[in-house]
């Protein structure tokens, strides 16, 4: 369903009035709100934090808590667990799996 | 007698009681917590910029919740409390930790694990699919970001959890599509008498499933030969019951089987584990003091054995006490006293828990594609053949061979359903197979990170 694809996979229920503010996800503009996760503020956006490639399927994280490693990004240069990290005005997010590798 | 350093990991239900009781009779441990705020999973504090009150954001649990939250900000001023960091690795009496990219070391006389616990998953197809999560996941995307995982969420797996976010996300407005629920409602009858040892508990569990049947959020129990399927993403959760096959439609699945104790640390300290037949998993063994095989190793919480935040929270103090009385301060005994009495009623419900919501036996029929190590991308049927020509019989060898539990979780994620796997495929019983040992780091440490200062 392509108008499925352009929506994100999670969906903001309650505080949705927080101040937004702008970061570069995978070299573009995009926009979160102020106390989002960089997990939060992707998947707002998109339906997934990794793409497929020649081993594993497309990945969107899983535990929320730290526990399953799954949702590593690269934060201006710098392998981060994005469930665990507040996006920030102007920080760079690179969801590349083999960036996102320490 | 000189005080001892006394360091605490997990600043949760169990880690802060035990820092507060501590405090009490003037000794000041250093607490360790991984998040920028203490308060554990159960009672995770969300970022200030968040407005939604206690009531919305904890419910019944509001008034726990607060009365935690108060105590870390007294105890953050008097004792040493750090949070935002990593503990990774226990050895000769100090912790390697990870802060901001820096490494640190403790030193200790005294270490208090209370380390928490996630959620017990087991594989099932399509799990690995975007919109698949854990049930705490899922009850942490709307209690500490204020989002639900899906447009339309599906709930699966057992356990009071299972209810509970499920009446959560209906709450707050999210479209529940259903609540599928492996145990039997007569696994649920014949423990229900036993449950009535904590009846407020009960009757929460309860209101949370009667208030899903009149707003019409569909309850199946029962459910069998469950599936997600979808391409790139969740379509449909699949599912048999009463001999019939059926199916819903959804974008997002929380998925969870009761809950497992984060014991790495626990391990790595030389602590002795022993299987525990309830739970059919492996736990760190302690003595009526919280104290583990390894003397001053005390261990505190869901992170030693699944009790509940409020078993939680006694478990700390009760090992704070017992600390407190071992250097020379008076043995409140009157206090210890009521403490144990209180344990033992909540570990009788605890056990009436496990009976009313039993893990379900379906691994042994998934089908050979389905992944079984989500890290690596191993499947079941690449984990049935590896048993098989290399005659496994011992998780570790069986972790060497097919890099299951080798990945960036150790295990945390499949470890419970490999060893069920193993078990079944050699015949033995799950106990004789094994744990994967812990390993340090206990989580990923970034390369760039690793030799800074």
């Amino acid at each position: 369903m392509p108008e499925d694809a352009a929506r994100g996979q999670m969906l903001r229920l309650v505080d949705r009035d927080r101040p937004s503010l702008a970061f570069v996800l995978d070299g573009a503009p995009a926009t979160a709100c102020e106390g989002d996760t960089i997990l939060t503020a992707v998947l707002t956006a998109r339906r997934r934090l990794a793409e497929a490639n020649a081993v594993d399927g497309p990945r969107a994280g899983f535990c929320l808590m730290g526990a399953c490693q799954e949702c590593w990004v690269a934060v201006d240069g710098k392998p981060l667990r994005a469930c665990g990290t507040l996006v920030a005005a102007g920080m760079r997010v690179t969801t590349d799996r083999t960036r996102a590798r320490g | 007698m000189a005080d001892p350093a006394i360091a605490i990991v997990g600043a949760g239900p169990a880690g802060i009681r035990a820092a507060e009781a501590l405090a009490r009779h003037g000794l000041a441990a250093v607490l360790v917590d991984e998040a920028p705020k203490g308060g554990g999973q159960i009672y995770r504090q969300a970022p200030d910029v968040f407005r939604r009150p206690y009531s919305a954001r904890y419910g019944f649990e509001a008034r726990k919740a607060r009365a935690l939250h108060e105590a870390i900000a007294r105890l953050a001023g008097a004792i040493d409390y750090r949070s935002s960091t990593l503990a990774w690795n226990v050895w000769d009496r100090k912790l390697d930790t990870l802060h901001d990219g820096h490494t640190g070391r403790i030193g200790f006389d005294v270490l208090v694990i209370a380390a928490g616990a996630m959620d017990r998953i087991l594989p099932l197809p399509g799990w690995t699919l975007p919109g698949v999560y854990s049930l705490g996941g899922a009850q942490i995307a709307l209690k500490v970001q204020g989002c639900a995982i899906g447009r339309r969420v599906a709930f699966v797996g057992t356990g009071p959890l299972l209810y509970l976010v499920a009446y959560q996300y209906a709450k707050a407005g999210a479209r529940v599509a259903a609540v599928l629920d492996t145990s039997s409602a007569a696994d649920k009858r014949g423990a229900l008498s036993a449950m009535g040892a904590e009846p407020r508990t009960l009757a929460k569990g309860l209101y949370y499933r009667a208030w899903l049947g009149a707003h019409r959020i569909a309850i199946e129990e029962g459910a069998t030969d469950l599936a997600i399927a979808g391409d790139g993403g969740v379509r449909e959760l699949r599912y048999r019951r009463g001999g019939i096959d059926k199916s819903v439609d959804c974008d997002a699945v929380g998925l969870g089987f009761g809950l497992k104790p984060e014991t790495q640390l626990a391990d790595l300290a030389g602590c002795a584990f022993r299987f525990d037949r309830d739970s059919r998993q492996w736990l760190p063994e302690r003595n009526a003091d919280g104290e583990s095989s390894v003397p001053n190793v005390y261990l505190a919480g869901d992170g030693a054995r699944i009790g509940g935040a409020d078993a939680a929270e006694l478990w700390g103090e009760r090992v704070g006490l017992a600390i407190a009385a071992r250097f020379g301060r008076p043995r409140d005994a009157v206090r210890i006293a009521a403490i144990d009495a209180r344990l033992a009623r909540l570990a009788k419900f605890r056990a009436a828990l496990e009976r009313a919501f039993p893990i379900p036996s379906q691994l042994a029929a998934l089908a050979d594609d389905t992944i079984l190590c989500r890290c690596e991308s191993i499947r079941v049927g690449q984990a049935k053949a590896a048993i098989r020509d290399f005659a496994l019989v011992e998780m570790n060898r069986m972790k060497a061979i097919t890099r299951i539990g080798m990945g960036r979780c150790q295990g945390r994620m499949c470890g419970l359903a490999a060893a069920e796997l193993l078990a079944a495929q050699c015949g033995r019983d799950v106990a004789s197979v094994g744990r994967l040992r812990g390993q340090p780091p206990v989580k990923p440490i970034p390369m760039p990170w690793a030799g800074s200062p």
